[in-house]
């Protein structure tokens, strides 16, 4: 520690400022990009878990069993390195050396598969939250099940659940930095990367620890508005959950 | 214009209607009462096909409810139902909530549906609280939306189940005026209810269930001066004392 040649300055120095910035905003688009597939694909498996379907509903949950319980990063490997391979050959050759960006699309895709399978059993809990008399009203004027879950059982779930949402909102981006594993420039492997430069990692990583508890509070803040928008009338203020 | 004819439902082994047979005719109101658990809410749930049910068969304006090729939710969007908890949308005001079904099911313009459904929060007078979302509204108040709801899809029949059951002593008269009012105008009513004076005034027939069958089925004034059935006699009695 007393040969630790402290330099703050190089948090602003070219062109690291910049590799930070660009690291930054790899951050943000794998985070929003998994979100919106997450979004998506969890609000599909929240009305799958709870269908009157007895296989919809049985495959939803075997979707749910395995993307909660094999490890993220085993599921980012999975999609990287062992996919290309089980498809024809044709299609694994166009992933691995065609496909522009791949490391990207798969980061998304790992993060958006896994954490669907998170928003959807929320999803899933808002809707049975919901008193059965709700879909019976929608059915008998006369809406189809489909516009029931569109129109009206959805909409509730999705503000009784704000809070939990939030949460898995900042666990996208804390899990965003798993992605370096398969060589997304993002922020953790840009501040890695520049330590390894320079040697200067105690300044690095406390900027990066900075920048994503500044990513959690802001998204805080931001779903907390949201709510107070998007709550019901009448319903009681739900408490911020930690992230 | 409403026929059940024999119908018979189980909940697995338990069979909660057995034979159940009544007619109701254009225009007729018709009460429903008899002991909790004795299949009220289920029966007119198989009216509407919100219940299946096993055997015997039920006809609305000439369609089978029961038979597989019938479109149910274009049935049920010719029907009216008023529930026991109200069941309004919470997340869309009064307007909203009146507007849902005729814009998504009947395909009306947006402002026309608004229209209409200003014209119907008159009738049950709700006109002010047009904007107000359900939980800032009392129980008489949330019921008279939801009449106004059902009575948006133009219905050809309604279906009351306990409409007044969860409300206040002092708010049950409001939503009771509106029902009134509705079956004055020649509305086709099943209506689920223990309110004997609604009855007394407005039923053309009551019909009085016990244990999923139809024990008594009789015109109004047969049905409190002379019931038949013992059980009849003993339930109405009870409920005469209060
Ligand atoms: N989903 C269900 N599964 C099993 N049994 C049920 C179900 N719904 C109702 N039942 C049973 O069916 C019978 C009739 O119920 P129903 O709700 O039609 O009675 P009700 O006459 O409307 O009573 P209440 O006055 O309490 O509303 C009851 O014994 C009830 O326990
Ligand atoms: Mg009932």
């Amino acid at each position: 520690m007393q040969h630790y040649a402290w330099n703050w300055g190089i948090l602003v120095t070219q062109p690291y400022v910049f590799w930070i910035l660009s690291g930054l905003l790899w951050t943000m688009l794998v985070a929003l990009a998994g979100w919106v597939l997450a979004l998506a694909l969890g609000s599909i498996l929240g009305v799958a878990r709870t269908v009157p379907n007895r296989v919809v509903r049985a495959l939803a949950a075997a979707y749910v069993e395995y993307f909660r319980n094999v490890p993220l990063l085993v599921q980012i490997f999975l999609w990287y390195f062992v996919l290309p391979e089980l498809l024809p050959e044709g299609a694994g050759r166009w992933l691995k050396r065609d496909l522009p960006n791949a490391e990207f699309w798969t980061a998304v895709l790992s993060l958006g598969t896994y954490t669907a399978c998170r928003v959807g059993e929320t999803l899933r809990a808002g809707i049975e939250s919901i008193s059965r008399g709700q879909t019976s009203a929608g059915l008998s004027s006369g809406l189809t099940m489909a516009q029931v879950y569109g129109y009206i059982l959805l909409p509730v779930a999705y503000r009784v659940t704000v809070p939990a949402l939030t949460s898995e909102f900042i666990n996208i981006f804390k899990n965003s930095a798993l992605a370096l594993t398969i060589g997304v420039l993002e922020l953790t492997s840009r501040t890695r990367q520049i330590a390894e430069f320079t040697y200067n990692a105690i300044e690095l990583f406390t900027c990066a620890t900075v920048i994503y508890a500044l990513i959690s509070l802001v998204v805080t803040y931001a779903m907390r508005i949201a709510e107070s928008r998007a709550r019901l009338p009448g319903m009681i203020a739900s408490q911020p959950t930690d992230a | 214009m409403i026929a059940i004819d024999k119908v018979s439902k189980w909940y697995g082994r338990t069979q909660v209607l057995a034979d159940c047979t009544t007619a109701v005719a254009r225009g007729e109101v018709v009460v429903v009462c008899g002991p909790s658990g004795s299949g009220k809410s289920t029966l007119i749930k198989c009216v509407n096909g919100l219940e299946p049910f096993q055997q015997g068969s039920i006809t609305v304006d000439g369609v089978s409810v029961g038979d597989k090729a019938t479109k149910l939710a274009k049935l049920r969007a010719r029907i009216g139902m008023v529930f026991q908890s109200f069941e309004l949308y919470p997340h869309m005001t009064a307007t909203e909530n009146i507007t849902l079904a005729p814009i998504k099911v009947l395909g009306r313009d947006r402002v026309e549906a608004v229209a209409r459904a200003h014209a119907l929060l008159e009738r049950v007078g709700m006109r002010e609280f047009a904007d107000r979302y359900p939980a800032n509204l009392s129980g008489g108040q949330q019921q008279r939306v939801a009449i106004a709801r059902a009575l948006a899809m133009e219905p050809i029949a309604m279906l009351f189940d306990e409409p007044t059951s969860a409300l206040d002593p002092e708010t049950i008269t409001e939503v009771l005026d509106a029902m009134m009012a509705l079956a004055q105008d020649g509305m086709t009513m099943i209506v689920v209810t223990h309110e004997m004076g609604f009855a007394s005034k407005v039923a053309h027939r009551v019909v009085f269930m016990d244990g999923g069958r139809i024990v008594e089925d009789a015109p109004k004034a047969e049905f409190f001066d002379r019931p038949h059935s013992p059980r009849a006699q003993a339930f109405l009695s009870k409920i005469l004392r209060h």
